[in-house]
C-alpha cells in the first residue's frame, strides 16, 4: 500500500466519501503552515548568520516599527485563516448534515463496549457491518459516561452523550475492515473500547442481514414493548385515548402548552418517555407516568423505531386536538 | 502628617500611593469575586432557559416577603457601613465609627438569621435537594435543579456575609482603639467596598430566585 | 559574557540572613520567587517521572508495564501536575516575582504578605496533590469531564479537586499583586510605553489569572458537591447537563493556556532584544498583542468542544474567534524575527533557547490552526495530533522560554554565572530530544491514534518508539541544567551587575540585589531597549 513506508503507515487509509475532502483540507493546511514555518526558519537562519556579532560591525537599531510591514503580516495571515475558517466550516456542516435516505443504525455506548442495532433487528457488539456506496446514519446514545465513536479511515467522529442522542453519518467507499475507536476518555478500559467496521458489497451486506438467527425488526420489537408497557392503553391509534396518538408524531411539529413549537425527533420522543410532563401539551392532563429506569436505552430506541414507523409522509400534520 | 507616615509600609513611597494600591487591590479582588459568582450565574442561566416552567413553579415556594425584608435589611446595612466610612473620613470620634459598624454587623446578622429561618423552612418542606427531596406534581426534576442552584448561590452569598461580619468585627475593634483617622483608614474603606459588593450580589440574587414568573 | 573581578560578598537578599525561619517568613519578593522555584522544580520532576512512565508503557502496543487503570492515573497526574503545579506558576511566580518590582524600580510588590500567602496556599494545594499521588492518584484526565469524574470514577477525585481549588487562590493572589504593583508602583519616569515587554506580558497574564481562576474553582466545587451528595447539575441522570461542565471548565482552561504562554513570550522579547542589541521591532504592537490575546482568549473556549454535541452555530463563532486570537501571536513571531534584522547577534545560551522558542512555538501554533478549523478537528480531535500540538507550545514554547529566562537572569538571581558551554549543550540536546519526541505524534494523530490509550494497534509502534527514544534524550537534556546550575551556585564565576550589558532597571543594581533592590530609587529617562551601537563593541 502506498501509505506505508519502511513497513509502517504514515497516512491513514481513505475509505469513505469524506476522506478525500478531509485530506484536501489537510494538505491545504499543511501547505500554509509549511510555508510560514519555513519562511520563519529561513529568515531566522539568515539573520543570525548575517548579523552575528563581530568586531567593528555596528548594529543598526530598528526604528519604532514599520506601519506597512506590520499591516502586511497582519492582513495576510488573517486572510489565510479566513479561508481555513470557511473551508473548515463547510466541511463540518457536510460531515454532520445527514443526507436523506441514509440507512439507520442505532448505537449504544457503555463502559466499555459498543452495541449496534440495525433496523432489521440484527445486533452486534464492537462490530459494525455496513454496505459500501450508501450513506449510513448512526443515532448514538450512552448508558453511562461520555464516549466518542471514531473511525479514522472514514474521517468521522462524534461524542456519544448520556441522556441525549447525537448523530453522524458516513458513506463507505471501499469494502474492507476498518478500526473503530472510543475517542473520549471514559474510564479504566477506554483503550479497549475498540472494534471494527466491516464495509461490504451491497450484495454481501444483504446476505449478511439475511443470515444468522432470525431477528425481529426493531419497530416490531418496539411495537411489542408499546403493548407490554401499557403505552397503548393511553395512546390509541385513533386518538381516543387519554394521551395523544403516536400516529404521525415523528417528524411533526408539536405545539406545547407554553406555545413553543418543537420538532418531534428522536430526542423529543425520548424526553417524553423519560421525563413525561416536562413539556406539557395543551388539552391533556399531565398523567403519564415516568418510564425512567424501566426501559433500557435499547428499549427506548425500539420504541422510537416503532413510533417512527407510524410516521406519515411529510406535510400531513397530526391534528393536535382530541 | 508625621503620624500617618509611621504606618506607610516600606514598599510604598507615601501614604497616597499606599491608599491607592489598597483600593485598586480591593477592586481587582472584587473582579475575581464577580467571576466566582459568575460560574453559578452561568449555570443558572443555562437551566433557567431549559427548565423555565419548573423554575417558575419552584420559585413560588420561596417566601417573597422574607426575601424582600432581607433585601431591605441588607440595603440598610450598606447605608450604615457607608456612614461608618464617612465618620472616619471626617474625623468623628472612634465611638461614632464603632457605633455604625456595630449596626452594620447587627443588620448582617439579622440577614443571616432570616436566611436560617428560610433554610429551615425548606428543610421542613423537603425542598432540600437530595434523597429526601419531595415535590408533589410535575417537574420534580426541574424543581430540584432550582433548589440546588438556590442553595448553592445563596449559600455562597451567606458565606461571604459571614466573612464580612467577621471582618467588620476586627475593624470595629481597631476603630475602638482609635486607629482610623481622616489620614489613614484604608482597611475600613476597603471593607466597605467589600460589604457593598456582597450587598449588590444579593440585589441580583433576589429577583433571579424569588421573582420568577 | 563579561565577569568583573570577584568582589567580596556584600550584604544582599541572599546572605542577609541564613536561618530557615527567615526564608519561611520572608516577605521579600525575591526570596518568595526562589521559594516558588524550589516548589515548582519538585513538581516538574514529579510530572516528568509520570511522563517517563507514560513513554515507557507506550514502547509496546500491548499494555505490559502498568495496568489500564494505573496508566489512566499516570496521564491524569502528569497533566494536572504539569499544568497546575508547574507551568502556570512557573514564570509568573518565579521570574515574575523576582523581576517585576525590579523592572519597574520598586522596592517590593504592593502586598508582600499576600505574596507570601500565595506561596503557602500553593504549598497546601501541593500537599493535597502529593496526598492524592500517594493515595493512588486520580483517573479522570486533567479535564475532569463529568459525569465520569462526578459519579463514576472511584479514585481520589475529591482530594485532587481540593488541591487544584486551593492552588487557584495562589494564582489569584499573584495576579492581583502584579496588577496593583504595575499600576501603582512604577518608578518616576517609567510610563506604560517605557515598560519592558516582560512587564506587559505579566500584566496581561495577571488579568487572566484574576478573571479566569475563580471559574475553575466554582466549577470544581460543583463537581465536588455532585460527587459527595449525588445531587448536582452536570450528570444527566440527575437532570443536569454534562456539556455545561465542559463549558465552565474550558472557560477557564483555554485562557489558562495563555497564562502559560504569555509570560514566556515576555521573556523571549527581553532575550531577543538583549542578544541582538536591538529595540524590539514594533514595541507597541507587541505590547498590545499580549492584551489582545488575554481578552479574546476568553471567548474561544468552545473550540475544545466541536464534536461534543454543542450547537454547530456556537462552534462557528468559537472557530472564528480562535483564528482571530491567533493573529496577535503571528504578529509577535514576525516582530521578533524582524528584531534580528541588522542587529548584532550573539549565540549565548538564553538566545539559543529564545530562538528555539520561536521555532517550536510557530509549529505548535500553526497546528493549533488545524484544530481551530472545524472540519479538520473532527478527524484529529482527541488524537495524538492534539497531544503534539500542545506539547509543542507548552514544552517547546513555554518551557523553552522559562529555561531561557532562568539562564538569562541566573547571574542576577544568584550572583554567579553558569558554565556557558554546558548551557549551549543542554539547549541543543533539549531541542533535538523534543522534536524526536513530539514530531512523530503529529503523524500518529493523523493516522488516528486516540489519546489516553494504554494499548494501541501494532502498526503504530515504530512511531511510538521514536517518541519514547526522544523522551529519554529530552529527559537527559532537562537533567543537565539541574546539575550545572546547582553546581554554579558554589563554583560559578562571580557575576557583575550587568554581565550581558543588557538594558532594564534590574541590571542597574548589584547581583544579587540588596533586599530593597536599589541603593537609590531609579529615575527613568528613556524607553526600553535603548541599545546603543557603540556599547556593543566586543561581546
Ligand atoms: C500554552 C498552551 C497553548 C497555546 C498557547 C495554544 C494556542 C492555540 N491553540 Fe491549543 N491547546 C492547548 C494548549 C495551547 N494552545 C492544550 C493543552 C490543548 C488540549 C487540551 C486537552 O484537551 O487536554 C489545546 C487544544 C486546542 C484545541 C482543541 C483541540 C481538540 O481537542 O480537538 C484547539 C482548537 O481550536 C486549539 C487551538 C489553538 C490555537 C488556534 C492557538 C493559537 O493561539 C496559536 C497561535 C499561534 C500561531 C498561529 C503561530 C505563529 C504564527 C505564525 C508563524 C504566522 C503564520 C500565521 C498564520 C497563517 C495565522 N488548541
Ligand atoms: C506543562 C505541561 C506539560 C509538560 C512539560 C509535559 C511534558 C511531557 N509530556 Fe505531557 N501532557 C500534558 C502536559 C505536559 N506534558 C498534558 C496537559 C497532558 C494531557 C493529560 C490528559 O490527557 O489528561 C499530557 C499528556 C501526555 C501524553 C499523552 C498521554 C495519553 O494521552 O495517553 C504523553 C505521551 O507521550 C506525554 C508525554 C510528555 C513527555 C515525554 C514530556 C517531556 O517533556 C517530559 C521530559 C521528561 C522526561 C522524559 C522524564 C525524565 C526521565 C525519566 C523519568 C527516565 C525514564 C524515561 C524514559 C524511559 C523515556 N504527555
Ligand atoms: C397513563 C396514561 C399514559 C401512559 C401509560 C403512557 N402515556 Fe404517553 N402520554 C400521556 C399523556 C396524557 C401525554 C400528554 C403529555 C403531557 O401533556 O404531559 C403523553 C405524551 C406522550 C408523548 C408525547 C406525544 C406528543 O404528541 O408530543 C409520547 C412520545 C408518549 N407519551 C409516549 C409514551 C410511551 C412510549 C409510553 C409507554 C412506554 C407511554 N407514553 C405511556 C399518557 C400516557
Ligand atoms: Cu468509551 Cu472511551
Ligand atoms: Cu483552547
Amino acid at each position: 500500500m502506498t501509505n506505508h513506508w519502511l513497513g509502517f503507515p504514515l497516512f491513514p487509509e481513505q475509505a469513505s466519501s469524506m476522506a478525500g475532502r478531509m485530506d484536501a483540507l489537510y494538505f491545504f493546511l499543511v501547505a500554509v503552515s509549511g510555508f510560514f514555518a519555513i519562511l520563519i526558519f529561513v529568515l531566522i537562519a539568515v539573520f543570525i548568520v548575517k548579523y552575528r556579532r563581530r568586531d567593528g560591525h555596528m548594529p543598526v537599531p530598528s526604528g519604532h516599527g514599520h506601519m506597512w510591514l506590520e499591516l502586511v503580516w497582519t492582513v495576510v495571515p488573517l486572510a489565510l485563516t479566513m479561508v481555513m475558517f470557511f473551508w473548515g466550516a463547510k466541511l463540518f456542516f457536510h460531515i454532520y448534515t445527514i443526507p436523506p435516505g441514509a440507512i439507520d443504525v442505532f448505537v449504544v455506548g457503555k463502559q466499555w463496549m459498543w452495541k449496534f442495532q440495525h433496523p432489521e433487528g440484527q445486533r452486534e457488539i464492537n462490530e459494525l457491518h455496513v454496505p459500501v456506496g450508501r450513506p449510513v446514519k448512526l443515532t448514538m446514545i450512552s448508558e453511562d459516561v461520555i464516549h466518542d465513536l471514531f473511525v479514522p479511515a472514514f474521517r468521522v467522529k462524534r461524542d456519544v452523550l448520556p441522556g441525549r442522542y447525537t448523530a453522524m453519518w458516513f458513506e463507505a467507499t471501499r469494502p474492507g475492515k476498518y478500526r473503530l475507536y472510543c475517542a473520549q476518555y471514559c474510564g479504566t478500559e477506554h483503550s479497549l473500547m475498540t472494534g471494527w467496521v466491516y464495509a461490504m458489497d451491497p450484495v454481501d451486506y444483504q446476505n449478511w442481514l439475511a443470515g444468522g438467527a432470525a431477528t425481529e425488526p426493531m419497530h416490531v420489537a418496539g411495537g411489542k414493548l408499546f403493548q407490554q408497557l401499557g403505552c397503548a392503553t393511553c395512546h390509541k391509534a385513533d386518538n381516543t385515548g387519554r394521551g395523544p396518538t403516536m400516529v404521525g408524531l415523528y417528524g411533526s411539529r408539536v405545539t406545547l402548552k407554553s406555545g413553543e413549537v418543537m420538532l418531534a425527533d428522536e430526542d423529543y420522543i425520548r424526553d417524553c418517555i423519560t421525563k413525561p410532563n416536562a413539556r406539557p401539551l395543551p388539552n391533556y392532563e399531565p398523567i403519564m407516568p415516568t418510564f425512567k429506569g424501566i426501559i433500557s436505552e435499547e428499549g427506548l430506541l425500539q420504541l422510537i423505531a416503532y413510533i417512527k414507523s407510524l410516521a406519515v409522509p411529510a406535510a400531513q400534520t397530526r391534528s393536535e386536538t382530541k | 502628617m508625621d503620624e500617618s507616615h509611621a504606618i506607610v509600609a516600606h514598599q510604598f513611597d507615601d501614604a497616597g500611593q499606599q491608599r491607592e494600591s489598597a483600593l485598586l487591590g480591593m477592586w481587582v479582588f472584587l473582579a475575581t469575586e464577580i467571576m466566582f459568582f459568575g460560574g453559578l450565574f452561568a449555570g443558572y442561566t443555562a437551566y433557567r432557559f431549559q427548565y423555565a416552567e419548573g423554575f417558575a413553579a419552584a420559585s413560588h415556594h420561596l417566601d417573597m416577603l422574607l426575601g424582600a425584608i432581607n433585601t431591605a435589611v441588607l440595603l440598610t446595612s450598606s447605608l450604615t457601613m457607608a456612614l461608618a466610612v464617612h465618620s472616619a473620613q471626617v474625623g468623628k470620634k472612634p465611638a461614632h465609627i464603632v457605633g455604625w459598624l456595630i449596626l452594620t454587623m447587627l443588620f448582617g446578622c439579622a440577614f443571616l438569621g432570616i436566611k436560617v429561618i428560610e433554610y429551615h423552612d425548606k428543610f421542613v418542606h423537603h425542598l432540600v435537594p437530595g434523597a429526601s427531596f419531595a415535590w408533589e406534581g410535575a417537574l420534580a426534576r426541574q424543581a430540584q435543579m432550582f433548589y440546588y442552584l438556590y442553595f448553592a448561590m445563596t449559600g455562597l452569598h451567606a458565606i461571604h456575609m459571614l466573612a464580612g461580619v467577621a471582618v467588620v468585627l476586627v475593624i470595629a475593634i481597631q476603630a475602638a482603639r482609635g486607629r482610623y483617622t481622616p489620614q489613614y483608614h484604608n482597611p475600613l474603606e476597603i471593607t466597605g467596598l467589600y460589604w457593598h459588593f456582597v450587598d449588590i450580589v444579593w440585589i441580583f440574587l433576589f429577583p433571579l430566585l424569588y421573582l420568577i414568573a | 559574557m563579561t565577569t568583573s573581578e570577584p568582589s567580596l560578598p556584600r550584604e544582599n537578599f541572599l546572605n542577609c540572613d541564613y536561618s530557615i525561619r527567615s526564608w519561611l517568613l520572608t516577605t521579600d519578593h525575591k526570596r518568595i520567587g526562589l521559594l516558588f522555584l524550589v516548589s515548582i522544580t519538585l513538581f516538574f520532576v514529579l510530572g516528568s517521572a509520570y511522563a517517563g512512565l507514560i513513554r515507557t508503557e507506550l514502547l509496546t502496543p500491548r499494555g505490559d508495564v502498568v495496568s489500564p487503570q494505573n496508566y489512566n492515573k499516570l496521564f491524569t497526574m502528569h497533566g494536572l501536575i504539569m499544568v497546575f503545579f508547574f507551568l502556570i506558576p512557573s514564570i509568573p511566580a518565579v521570574l515574575g516575582n523576582f523581576l517585576i518590582p525590579m523592572m519597574i524600580g520598586a522596592r517590593d510588590v504592593a502586598f508582600p504578605r499576600l505574596n507570601l500567602a500565595s506561596w503557602y496556599v500553593f504549598s497546601i494545594g501541593g500537599v493535597f496533590t502529593i496526598i492524592t499521588a500517594v493515595s493512588g492518584g486520580v483517573d479522570t484526565g486533567w479535564t475532569f469531564y463529568t459525569p465520569y469524574s462526578s459519579i463514576y470514577s472511584n479514585t481520589s477525585v475529591m482530594t485532587m479537586a481540593v488541591g487544584v481549588f486551593i492552588t487557584g487562590f495562589s494564582s489569584i493572589f499573584t495576579g492581583l499583586n502584579f496588577i496593583v504593583t504595575i499600576h501603582k508602583m512604577r518608578a518616576q519616569g517609567l510610563t506604560w510605553f517605557r515598560l519592558p515587554l516582560f512587564v506587559w506580558a505579566i500584566y496581561a497574564t495577571s488579568i487572566i489569572m484574576v478573571l479566569g481562576t475563580p471559574v475553575i474553582a466554582i466549577t470544581l466545587s460543583l463537581v465536588g458537591l455532585e460527587r459527595l451528595f449525588h445531587i448536582g447539575i452536570f450528570d444527566p441522570a440527575l437532570g443536569g447537563d454534562p456539556l455545561l461542565f465542559q463549558h465552565l471548565f474550558w472557560f477557564y482552561s483555554h485562557p489558562a493556556v495563555y497564562i502559560m504562554i504569555l509570560p514566556s513570550m515576555g521573556v523571549v522579547s527581553e532575550i531577543i532584544a538583549c542578544f541582538s542589541r536591538n529595540r524590539i521591532f514594533g514595541y507597541k504592537v507587541v505590547a498590545f498583542s499580549s492584551l489582545a490575546i488575554a481578552v479574546v482568549g476568553f471567548l474561544v473556549w468552545g473550540h475544545h468542544m466541536f464534536v461534543s454535541g454543542q450547537s454547530a452555530f456556537a462552534g462557528l463563532i468559537f472557530s472564528f474567534l480562535s483564528f482571530l486570537v491567533a493573529i496577535p501571536s503571528a504578529i509577535k513571531v514576525f516582530n521578533w524575527t524582524a528584531t534580528l534584522y541588522k542587529g548584532s547577534i550573539s549565540y549565548d545560551t538564553p538566545m539559543l533557547y529564545a530562538l528555539g522558542f520561536i521555532g517550536l512555538f510557530t509549529i505548535g501554533g500553526l497546528t493549533g490552526l488545524f484544530l481551530a478549523t472545524m472540519g479538520m478537528d473532527v478527524h484529529v480531535h482527541d488524537t495524538y495530533f492534539v497531544i503534539a500540538h500542545f506539547h509543542y507550545i507548552m514544552v517547546g514554547g513555554a518551557i523553552m522560554g522559562f529555561m531561557g529566562g532562568m539562564h538569562f537572569w541566573w547571574p542576577k538571581i544568584t550572583g554567579r554565572c553558569y558554565p556557558e558551554s554546558w548551557g549551549k549543550l543542554s539547549a541543543l540536546v533539549i531541542f533535538i530530544g523534543f522534536n524526536l519526541t513530539f514530531f512523530p505524534q503529529f503523524i500518529l494523530g493523523y493516522l488516528g491514534m486516540p489519546r489516553r490509550y494504554h494499548t494501541y494497534p501494532a502498526e503504530f509502534q515504530v512511531l511510538n518508539v521514536m517518541s519514547s527514544a526522544g523522551a529519554s534524550i529530552l529527559g537527559v537534556g532537562y537533567m543537565l541544567p539541574v546539575f550545572y546550575l546547582f553546581w554554579s551556585l558554589r563554583n560559578g564565576p562571580i557575576a557583575s551587575a550587568n554581565p550581558w550589558l543588557a538594558k532594564g532597571l534590574e541590571w542597574l543594581t548589584p547581583s544579587p540585589p540588596p533586599t530593597d533592590n536599589f541603593e537609590q530609587t531609579p529615575v527613568v529617562t528613556e524607553e526600553a531597549y535603548a541599545y546603543r551601537p557603540e556599547e556593543t563593541a566586543s561581546g
